[in-house]
């Protein structure tokens, strides 16, 4: 399969705190790739680095063949790498409609109305909403809303930071259900996760990042039977 | 009663004024969360224009009133780029004191090459004066009303309506989200200096025809007029920033008409440090609780 996202050697600092050290790891084609680990270990990070936000001392971030690594967040939308980051981040002043022109801000507006339909399809509650503010809508909804932005500009490799944060049980069941109904679709995933368990179900392949290092990776089966990972993560 | 229409006409007038003013102020602390003292002195950079086209190039004025809006949004996208951009990421502190000195930097160039002395200026808004049940309207003035309103409609339907528009609004919410949407924050900021300056053309141009006189201060205190009138609205607010414009026009004029021309000044700044007591976030102005 062919390597759609590929990191290389990423050191990020914020300010004097050396936050990754040396990550690499890929993404392939039709992949859902999990990164887990605790809190801090250098998760949103790694993916606000893939997205421009941060920046790397060395290295290089390669997507289809390009090198992305110094690219303007505002150009990577267009090239196909789409970021749900942690914590939502909708626009709680705007509308649930508008929420979603955003995430269709770097395609032609004839092409918007399409993709409009296909997030009300996979979302039905985001329909029934769209002209709410967002900021009225409950967490869960504003997961699927933040999702489905993303999803306006057609991306191929969707970047999850935390879907589940937050969300009740049952919920975070349906939004990891529609990351694989996306999966299926034709997405590819990159997905970041507290919840080991869930995120090791889903994923193909996952690293393990521990204090901004990546300590262990490969299929989410075999993580999922790791005794490491089972003390560390599972609970068991 | 005809004083009190007549003042309530040339409040709103004057508010208006106040208002394109403090649009600048708060759109552009709405998206670059940064206070512009240096937007006064747009104002009369715009009015300088217009004297050296007008009055001295011999344009005709329409030219004039065009330079005059162009060369100011200009200048505030050159302001921004050279002094502000630089400090995108420096504690508000050293923006602020980077904005005063732009100010400076303004009023001393319209100095060096206006000299001190106050200069005239021109008869570019040539409308009759309007009699109306012993309420004398000047043209000027009702041409401020007309076209402020005109000038906010538009900007309101702007910002609402078009994908620029919501743009800034995303950026003003959240820059790294909006980045993420495709949006280009430092083109979205460029773009709000640009119309808030442009307005401040508009307003100097207004300012002049109805005050006369121009010199490199005359920025500074319709300048600071309006800041208190965007904080008074709620600074980050537009429908804020038109609001409380056109209440502190009124105020001002009421006071003026009423009370004492000396103590005018006092009470519309009075009236801001009362609202700051009882309502900090200003009339429209929103608490916004981070959802976490």
């Amino acid at each position: 399969m062919a390597i759609m996202l590929q990191a290389e050697d990423l050191n990020v600092y914020y300010g004097q705190i050396h936050a990754l050290h040396g990550v690499s790891f890929s993404v392939e084609e039709d992949e859902i790739v999990a990164l887990i680990g605790a809190n801090g270990a250098g998760k949103s990070t790694t993916l606000k680095t893939l997205s421009g936000i941060l920046h790397s001392k060395t290295g290089s971030i390669t997507f289809m063949g390009e090198n992305i690594t110094r690219t303007e967040t505002h150009k990577l939308a267009s090239k196909g790498l789409a970021h749900v980051p942690e914590g939502r981040r909708v626009f709680l002043q705007m509308t649930v409609r508008e929420n979603l022109e955003m995430g269709a801000y770097s395609r032609p507006k004839g092409e918007i109305k399409d993709s409009l339909d296909d997030v009300f399809q996979r979302f039905p509650r985001l329909k029934h909403r769209k002209d709410q503010i967002a900021g009225t809508l409950s967490g869960g909804e504003q997961q699927m809303l933040a999702m489905g932005r993303a999803l306006m500009s057609k991306p191929k490799l969707l970047m999850l930071d935390e879907p589940s944060m937050g969300l009740a049980p049952i919920l975070v069941q349906q939004i990891f259900d529609i990351i694989k109904e996306l999966h299926e679709a034709g997405t590819t995933i990159l997905l970041v996760e507290q919840n080991a368990e869930m995120a090791l179900k889903i994923a193909n392949r996952a690293y393990v990042l521990e204090s901004g290092r990546v300590s262990l990776s490969g299929t989410g089966k075999e993580l999922a039977e790791s005794d490491a990972i089972k003390k560390a993560y599972l609970g068991g | 009663m005809t004083t009190f229409i007549q003042t309530l006409i040339d409040g709103l007038s004057l508010g208006s004024i106040y208002a394109l003013i403090a649009l600048g102020y708060t759109m552009v602390y709405g998206i670059a969360k940064m206070l512009n003292f240096a937007h006064g002195d747009v104002i009369m950079v715009g009015a300088y224009a217009v004297i050296a086209s007008v009055s001295m190039a011999s344009l005709p004025p329409v030219v004039g009133l065009i330079l005059s809006v162009v060369i100011c949004a200009a200048l505030g996208i050159l302001i921004e780029f050279l002094a502000y951009k630089p400090l995108r990421k420096s504690p508000s502190l050293a923006v602020l004191i980077t904005a005063i000195g732009v100010s400076y930097l303004l009023q001393n160039l319209a100095l060096l090459i206006f000299g001190s002395e106050q200069l005239s200026f021109p008869q570019v808004i040539n409308l009759p004066d309007f009699a109306f049940a012993g309420v004398q309207i000047k043209g000027v003035t009702l041409a401020t009303l007309v076209i402020t309103a005109v000038i906010m409609i538009a900007l309101t339907l702007f910002i609402k309506t078009t994908k620029l528009g919501k743009a800034m609004r995303a950026s003003s919410e959240d820059k790294d989200a909006a980045e993420l949407m495709g949006i280009s924050v430092n083109r979205t900021i460029s773009i709000t200096f640009a119309i808030g300056s442009a307005l401040a053309a508009i307003a100097g141009i207004f300012y002049g025809a109805s005050y006369v006189y121009i010199k490199p201060t005359t920025g500074a205190m319709p300048g600071i007029k309006a800041f208190t009138a965007a904080v008074f609205g709620g600074i980050g607010s537009i429908p804020g920033a038109m609001l409380g414009g056109i209440i502190l026009g009124i105020i001002e004029k009421f006071s003026q008409a009423y009370i004492s021309t000396l103590w005018a000044d006092a009470i519309v700044f009075g009236v801001l440090v009362l609202m700051l007591v009882i309502k900090p976030t200003g009339l429209l102005g929103k608490d916004i609780k981070e959802k976490v």
